[in-house]
């Protein structure tokens, strides 16, 4: 075997895993050249940096959209407890970790920058050093005494959110997930609602929370309306819980966080949260039963006859399917399709023609109607308040 | 070891045709030969996936983009995934250790020659199946082609009820084929390590390389083993009438995600093991110093392998487990991050007072380093189950495994790739060429997943195919999107230097880094029987010995 052995004599070593320095190294020539070669580090990693900053304000300009500041579902704005509770945990994690990164890319940074090998150097090896013992004892035992803080500081939070326990005034709500689109009840107010679901606002002196048993009527969901609460999934054969008590009346929004099919991009979640009185009144509205006027007496014979009562249900009539939306108060909605489009007549209208334009792969078929039906029928659908 | 000279027959350019030097490689049992095939095999399937993620950027762009369908975006994430761990990552860490686990013990293959190419031609069979589903998983429903239930593939979306054709069963099948080629291969490292090594090399003296893919052998055995019966149980549900997890007939969609996570947990060990071997030997040679705290770099490493087995349900925070159960995972979670942050102190403390060589491996390891710090840090936010019931599912997952597996693994991988290619090729990569694709790569990562970051804190869940206006996260999809193409520019041009250098590269001589470990006593490439003497060695870093005889190694160790 032929090996060509350049040859360099070490400068000196360290000896066994005790750490024992035995030789001094020699640094003095490096300090020659250094402030150069600083520069040349400084302007690679400036240029980098302005080509970032440039990237960054060349895409912002693009797409400098004020966008409703209330409308970002953020996790760092939260609304209600559980989220509150998440957030103060986040805080401490990213107080811990940053510190954490500080002092280690500190340490990165400066090997770099002070090890680095010189234009100028001896070619000497630097002196051989294998470990050390008390050093390893010390990134040991720090490490570990800050992931006993992190737990228990972890495991105090998951006891308060998760084993809550639900007081006499809350609001109990079944979810179901179903692809794609959500079913809120209310066992104990009688209501049957699709996509928007209506909870009372909750201020400390009359807590009235909310408190979901999470269903799925076909995949796997998440529920996730990041200002009020984590998610939790919505699996079928497996019932979940989850709580909120917002704090402020307001539209919260959310999507489902769990991937269950084709449109899982179009399965989202509004929250509304009214005050005591609103929520009242929109309870009363919700329990009444539907009625239609005669006037759309063909639109309603044509719901009727088709397809439509398979799946949706209008109470008062024949039409109880449970595959889709109830549409009993459907334009006491905001949306259609579970939110992928605001809920307008002509959107309506153009749901029932075509779901795939808004939803493709959407579970509702395109329903082949005349022009005449489509109209009569969306004529119906408009009474439903 | 022996410092004799032998005089060895020069191997001139294969003359033979080429149809005869291609069969050579199909039937051949050459660890060399057989790792550098997984290499080219991954290597294609890196192109592959790369481009289904492009495909997914331009799609996300803009909000209501209409580059792409939903069911097309649904099977472009579902390949990526799939393909990327699968078919890429894993076989190529696979070719790695394959094609230098004997030279660096001093061996002449593998201690199974023939299950080694068994294991490869299973992995690539795998991959092949899994792409064939674009021509053949249409089924007798037409319900679309290849698999889109993404690489997870939870319960019960994968029943027949939610996936009647056949693409569902070409992603079950791909993976039940490549896991057996898995599982060979790790059987096949663990007894290479324990039965072939060289004189005088105990336990205690492998390279660090060689005690790392020992952990992942056994790693493999444990956490593929699942997997694999999860796969036949699906086949079960979805053509035997079995009911495991088909929920309509009281199966359990929980039960395929603990199967599914108690692979999918230690699978990310097992990707990242092999590349904290390559940092492990490429630091120290451009340090110049052997490693910090070799002893508890090895302890820290068998700590990772058991830990890595008990956190998997950290996956699962949102599934809906009690408070117990979640408390465990986060303590499990945790306590990972200690061996992981010892073995980072440990490359730190290599790298302190030696005389670093800013070339293009060495680059690539201070990149992994960096990036996989933040990747941990971010990791203990998600391993704490509050923070994660927030995180999980969002963006901000999708930026933390891909800064593991990109930042981390493919960093380490790129590193390997220069520091070994002189070996592997007998030339030397363009070094201007290299410091181009490193810095393109760099700058396309940190835009890409340092931004990725922010959509999910804002409540953007990953695997949508498009999503609303007005949420605030146009601005950071856009610059996700561009950091991708600086990515693929740096795939470009790290592919042109690989081919370029083959045949234009300088000649690469023997030991071009001055290294330490056995790979480089021998030429370079390797002679079919990769020693001509069985070499004997006496400390860790056996040609430190020979090219200092006045003051070797093995005097201290």
């Amino acid at each position: 075997m032929v090996i060509e052995l350049p040859c360099h004599a070490p400068e000196g070593r360290k000896g066994g895993a005790d750490g024992d320095s035995r030789l001094p190294r020699n640094i003095g020539q490096r300090e020659m050249n250094r402030s150069a070669q600083t520069r040349a580090l400084l302007g690679r990693v400036a240029g980098v940096a302005v080509l970032l900053a440039a990237g960054l304000l060349a895409a912002s300009l693009c797409l400098a959209s004020p966008s409703d500041p209330t409308q970002i579902p953020s996790i760092f704005k939260p609304q209600s407890t559980p989220a509150h509770s998440i957030f103060h945990l986040s805080m401490l994690i990213l107080a811990i970790t940053g510190a954490i990164f500080a002092v280690v890319f500190s340490l990165l940074a400066y090997s770099v920058a002070k090890f680095r090998k010189r234009a100028n150097d001896d070619d000497r090896e630097p002196a051989q050093v294998y470990g050390s013992n008390q050093i390893e004892l010390a990134w040991t035992v720090i490490p570990i005494l800050i992931v006993l803080v992190l737990f228990l500081a972890t495991a105090r939070v998951i006891r308060s959110i998760q084993d809550a326990p639900q007081p006499p005034g809350a609001i109990e709500v079944t979810a179901i997930g179903h692809q794609f689109w959500w079913e809120f009840r209310y066992p104990a107010l009688g209501v049957v609602t699709a996509n928007e679901l209506h909870v009372p606002v909750s201020n400390p002196a009359n807590s009235t929370p909310t408190f979901l048993t999470l269903l799925s009527a076909d995949t796997d969901h998440s529920f996730w309306v990041p200002r009020l609460a984590g998610k939790t999934d919505l699996i079928p054969n497996h019932p979940n819980h989850t709580w909120i008590d917002p704090q402020e009346a307001g539209l919260y929004i959310g999507q489902c966080a769990q991937y269950c099919g084709t449109q899982h991009a179009k399965m989202l979640l509004r929250v509304y949260v009214d005050s005591p009185e609103q929520f009242k009144q929109w309870v009363e509205e919700q329990k009444k039963p539907a009625v239609s006027t005669d006037a759309v007496a063909e639109g309603r014979r044509i719901f009727e006859t088709t397809a439509c009562v398979n799946c949706h249900a209008v109470a008062g009539t024949v039409a109880n399917g449970r595959f889709g939306p109830d549409l009993t108060h459907l334009m006491s909605r905001d949306t259609i399709a579970s939110g992928a489009a605001s809920n307008s007549e002509a959107n309506l209208r153009a749901w029932i023609q075509s779901p795939d334009s808004f939803k493709p792969g959407s579970l509702m078929p395109a329903m082949q109607l005349t022009d005449h039906d489509l109209d009569a029928l969306t004529a119906y659908l408009v009474t439903l308040r | 070891m022996s410092s004799e000279t032998i005089a060895l027959s020069t191997v001139g350019p294969d003359a033979r045709p080429i149809g005869e030097r291609l069969h050579d490689w199909i039937v051949t049992v050459d660890h060399k030969k057989l790792g550098i095939l997984y290499i080219l095999y991954a290597l294609f399937f890196l192109v592959v996936a790369g481009i289904e993620a492009i495909i997914m950027r331009i799609q996300l762009i803009v909000p209501h983009n209409h580059f792409v369908s939903p069911q097309i975006f649904n099977r472009m994430m579902t390949m990526h995934g799939t393909t990327m761990i699968f078919f890429m990552v894993m076989p190529i860490l696979f070719g790695f250790g394959t094609y230098l686990i004997p030279l660096m013990i001093g061996a002449r293959d593998m201690a199974f020659p023939r299950l080694n190419a068994f294991s490869f031609w299973m992995t690539a069979f795998g991959g092949l199946l899994l792409y064939f589903s674009f021509i053949g998983g249409n089924g007798l429903y037409g319900a679309g082609t290849a698999p889109d239930v993404g690489w997870w593939a939870y319960a019960p979306l994968t029943a027949r009820a939610f996936s009647p054709g056949h693409s569902t069963d070409f992603w079950t099948l791909a993976l039940l084929a490549s896991g057996v080629g898995s599982i060979g291969a790790g059987v096949n490292f663990i007894a290479t390590i324990l039965c072939m090594r060289c004189p005088g090399m105990t336990l205690g003296k492998m390279p660090l390389l060689a005690w790392l893919n020992l952990v992942v052998g056994g790693m493999v055995i444990f956490c593929i083993s699942p997997l694999t019966a999860a796969q036949i149980m699906l086949c079960i549900d979805r053509y035997l009438g079995g009911h495991f997890f088909d929920t309509q007939a009281g199966g359990s969609a929980v039960l395929w995600m603990h199967f599914f996570w108690i692979f999918g947990h230690p699978e990310v060990y097992i990707l990242v093991v092999p590349a904290f071997a390559f940092v492990s030997e490429i630091v120290p040679v451009f340090s110049r110093k052997p490693i910090f705290g070799y002893p508890i770099m090895v302890a820290a490493t068998i700590a990772i392998g058991f830990i890595s087995f008990s956190v998997w349900a950290h996956h699962m925070f949102t599934v809906g487990m009690s408070s117990y159960g979640n408390s465990f995972f986060v303590f499990t979670t945790v306590a990972i991050a200690v061996p992981t942050g010892i073995k980072i102190f440990n490359w730190l403390g290599t790298m302190w007072g030696g005389k670093i060589l800013l070339r293009v491996p060495m680059l690539f390891c201070i990149g992994f380093l960096f990036q996989f710090l933040i990747a941990g840090l971010t990791g203990i936010m998600l391993g704490t189950a509050p923070f994660n019931w927030q995180l999980s599912g969002s963006y901000f997952v999708v930026a933390h495994f891909h800064y593991v597996i990109v930042g981390g693994i493919v960093f380490a991988l790129f590193g390997a790739f220069y520091y070994w290619y002189p070996k592997m090729s007998g030339r030397m990569y363009n070094e201007t060429l290299g410091k181009w694709h490193f810095w393109l790569f760099i700058i396309g990562f940190h835009l890409t997943f340092d931004f990725m970051h922010i959509p999910g804190i804002l409540g953007m869940p990953r695997r949508i195919y498009t999503y609303e206006p007005g949420r605030g996260w146009e601005i950071w999809n856009l610059i996700v999107t561009i950091g991708a193409f600086f990515q693929a520019a740096g795939i470009l041009v790290f592919v042109v230097n690989l081919l370029w250098s083959l045949r234009k590269g300088e000649p690469a001589g023997n030991d071009p880094w001055d290294a330490w470990t056995l790979e480089w006593s021998t030429s370079s490439p390797p002679p079919d029987y990769d020693f001509a003497v069985t070499p004997v060695v006496r400390s860790r870093r056996p040609l430190w010995d020979l090219k200092h005889p006045e003051d070797p190694d093995w005097k201290y160790e």
